[in-house]
């Protein structure tokens, strides 16, 4: 088991070089020259040999992609372009909004599609199941986007039951008031592909061999879907919680944008709009983190699951 | 032994078309799927909605289905061509919940006296000084519809019109990224499952980097890093982001196919590894490719959506079903929502017809799987 995580750990390394050359190739390279987007369109040969020797990269590649990975393990991105506020500060102040919303919405979400999925498994191939199932394929195909601005007017403008936008500063308030629409709406957008997904699960596990024969020794039907059934689809189910986890906390970043949420979504549209490189870059670096070490759970968790895994 | 080959691909695809053929969803999905391939066609070539820019009527138009019919239209006095003039005259909405500065706004807008044909202070000038938009069209008075059958925007485009070429350029984004993903991932993973070795080892790190990063913030990142707004860049991001999932499959079918007898002869006659690969092999997985183009698109249509409407996406002159969701959720809070209706519409009945033609066309290429994508 040791062993088998330091494996990983090592593994682990050549990826996050992967990712620091392809950040570092796109921000330095493909953008163009940092220092005239830094120093705007009135500037001089001075300023901008100033701009360049403050950011270091004036120096050869090598040191730069040094000073990056200095960066990453220190956390200590600098000041961000367009505001002057500290990026550390900034990510760390902007991870509270988007967990609010995140945490609840992945618990209520996944306990909701797995109950669902489990409930349209039962009675699968019947109307009803098929009557979902389209449902959730037209679902599907209305842009997110529409959901959220239909559901924006008619909840909070029209009938006024939310606030349109905003944010507090306790976590009750936020909790009751700002988060509850987003959540409501966000579930709802979730729920179709989800359900979609754990029911092909289940599906796959409901025709195996070990459900007829806890069928023929006479368990109820609720006992064989909910432990039977449930904890062998529980591991590609894990696998994509945990894949769509750090995902998740970029893929809110609309609804935190309609709702103004001031969280990590939101502060990467923005920052893209005003090529804040800084603020994108630790961004980037830090989800891909949280990716690999994500992944890294989703197998230790599998082991924990189902102890016939083997980690190899 | 060509004539052979030949022979029994065409009857692989034929076998493909006849599976399709009995599939009623698939047909129907097929024949909306190309409905809208002729209509981007048309508006390709201009044949349609080569004027969605004219502003035909008042702004903010109603829809009105038989409005075309009686033919109503009134005279607008048009000094300049973004004029807000039937904006004001109509009644003012409450704004006051969204929008902080409403009042201000409502205050500014309710006293101005519009009598005078001079919105344009400087009008009067710039027709002395014979600036051509002055000169050549008579200020006074232009006929414009007070209705259209969808509506129109704010700036009284007809938004049928618009809609199509939202259409155009959705659509085509989505299905030359979708091509351009394929042709890198099919590549890719050809070159690894084959050859193996380093050669896969190298790939297959590329594949780990471009996946640790979350797809919608490394496309994010690379809108932020390229200054330059425009289909193109949409597609080149797409593309390049989007290949990963094709590589994995056409890696493991690559490596399968490696070990196969026909390979083997293949090798052992002297065939070059280039013509093995893409003469040989691609054509038994070409099913699998054809499959992933089609999700690709469906995948590559939402994602320019969100793009385009973040500002991110196509130019500012340009339409897309992003930019008009953009423009749609300003004009919804006034209560126009038939702009809204039309490229959410449009874009949910072209995206569900695509995800069933191409379950029906996964389940008509392999039989034998069918039932397992539920």
């Amino acid at each position: 088991m040791i062993i088998y995580i330091i494996r990983r750990l090592l593994q682990i390394i050549p990826i996050m070089l992967g990712v620091v050359l392809l950040l570092f190739f796109l921000f330095n390279w493909v953008g163009g020259d940092p220092a005239y987007i830094l120093a705007g369109k009135f500037s001089n040969e001075e300023q901008i040999a100033n701009i360049r020797h403050q950011l270091g990269i004036d120096r050869p590649a090598y040191v730069q992609i040094g000073i990056f990975l200095e960066q990453i393990v220190t956390g200590d991105f600098g000041n961000s372009w367009s505001t002057g506020e500290r990026v550390s500060e900034i990510i760390l102040s902007r991870l509270g909004p988007s967990l609010t919303i995140l945490l609840p919405l992945l618990f209520i979400e996944t306990l909701l599609a797995i109950t669902l999925a489990l409930a349209v498994a039962r009675i699968r191939g019947s109307l009803t199941d098929r009557m979902i199932m389209i449902f959730c394929t037209i679902g599907m195909s209305i842009s997110i986007l529409v959901y959220i601005i239909v559901f924006q007017y008619l909840f909070a403008y029209r009938l006024g039951w939310f606030p349109v936008q905003g944010w507090g500063n306790s976590l009750r308030e936020n909790l009751f008031t700002y988060a509850m629409l987003p959540i409501l709406i966000s579930l709802m957008v979730g729920l179709a592909p989800n359900l979609r997904l754990f029911r092909s699960f289940m599906l796959d596990e409901i025709s195996q061999d070990y459900v007829r024969t806890a069928r023929a020794k006479g368990l109820s039907e609720k006992r064989i879907l909910w432990i039977h059934v449930l904890r062998n689809a529980s591991i590609p189910i894990i696998t994509y919680i945990m894949a769509a986890l750090p995902g998740l906390l970029v893929g809110a970043f609309l609804i935190e944008r309609f709702f103004s949420i001031p969280g990590i979504g939101r502060e990467v549209i923005l920052a893209v709009e005003r090529s804040d490189f800084p603020v994108i870059k630790a961004i980037t670096v830090y989800v891909a983190i949280a990716t690999i070490f994500a992944n890294l759970l989703a197998d230790l968790i599998y082991k924990a699951v189902d102890p016939r895994v083997e980690l190899k | 032994m060509s004539a052979a080959v030949s022979h029994y691909s065409k009857g692989f695809w034929q076998l493909t078309w006849r599976r399709l053929a009995m599939d009623r969803v698939g047909v129907v999905s097929l024949i909306i799927v190309l409905m809208f391939f002729m209509i981007i066609l048309f508006s390709a070539f201009g044949l349609i909605a080569s004027d969605w820019n004219h502003e035909v009527a008042i702004n903010d138009a109603p829809p009105d289905l038989w409005g075309i019919l009686t033919d109503k239209h009134t005279s607008v006095i048009q000094p300049s061509s973004n004029n807000t003039l039937s904006e004001i005259s109509e009644p003012l909405p409450e704004l006051s919940v969204v929008d902080p500065l409403a009042e201000d706004i409502a205050k500014l807008r309710t006293p101005i006296d519009f009598s005078s044909h001079i919105i344009d202070p400087l009008a009067d000038t710039l027709r002395d000084i014979g600036y051509s938009q002055y000169v050549s069209t008579d200020p006074t008075t232009i006929e414009k519809r007070t209705s259209l059958p969808f509506g129109g925007d704010r700036w009284g485009r007809d938004v049928l019109k618009k809609t199509i070429k939202g259409t155009q350029t959705s659509l085509f984004v989505g299905l030359t990224a979708a091509l351009l993903a394929t042709f890198l991932g099919t590549l890719f993973g050809a070159f690894a499952g084959y050859y193996g070795s380093y050669i896969d080892d190298t790939l297959n790190w590329i594949y780990s980097v471009f996946n640790a990063i979350p797809y919608l913030l490394l496309v994010l990142a690379i809108a932020a890093v390229l200054q330059k707004r425009g289909i193109a860049t949409v597609v080149l991001i797409l593309g390049l982001t989007g290949w990963t999932g094709v590589f994995r499959l056409i890696r493991a079918e690559y490596m399968k196919h490696r070990a196969r007898e026909y390979v083997m002869a293949a090798r052992a006659f002297g065939v070059s590894s280039l013509r093995i690969m893409f003469i040989h092999i691609l054509p038994n997985v070409s099913h699998i490719v054809l499959v992933e183009i089609s999700i690709l698109t469906v995948a590559f249509i939402k994602s320019e959506v969100i793009l385009s409407f973040l500002g991110f996406g196509v130019a500012v002159d340009d339409v897309s079903w992003g930019s008009m969701l953009n423009d749609a959720q300003s004009e919804l809070i006034l209560g126009h929502w038939w702009e809204l209706v039309a490229a959410g519409g449009a874009m949910a009945l072209l995206v569900t017809a695509f995800s069933l033609f191409t379950d029906a066309i996964r389940d008509a290429l392999d039989p034998k799987a069918q039932g397992a994508g539920a």
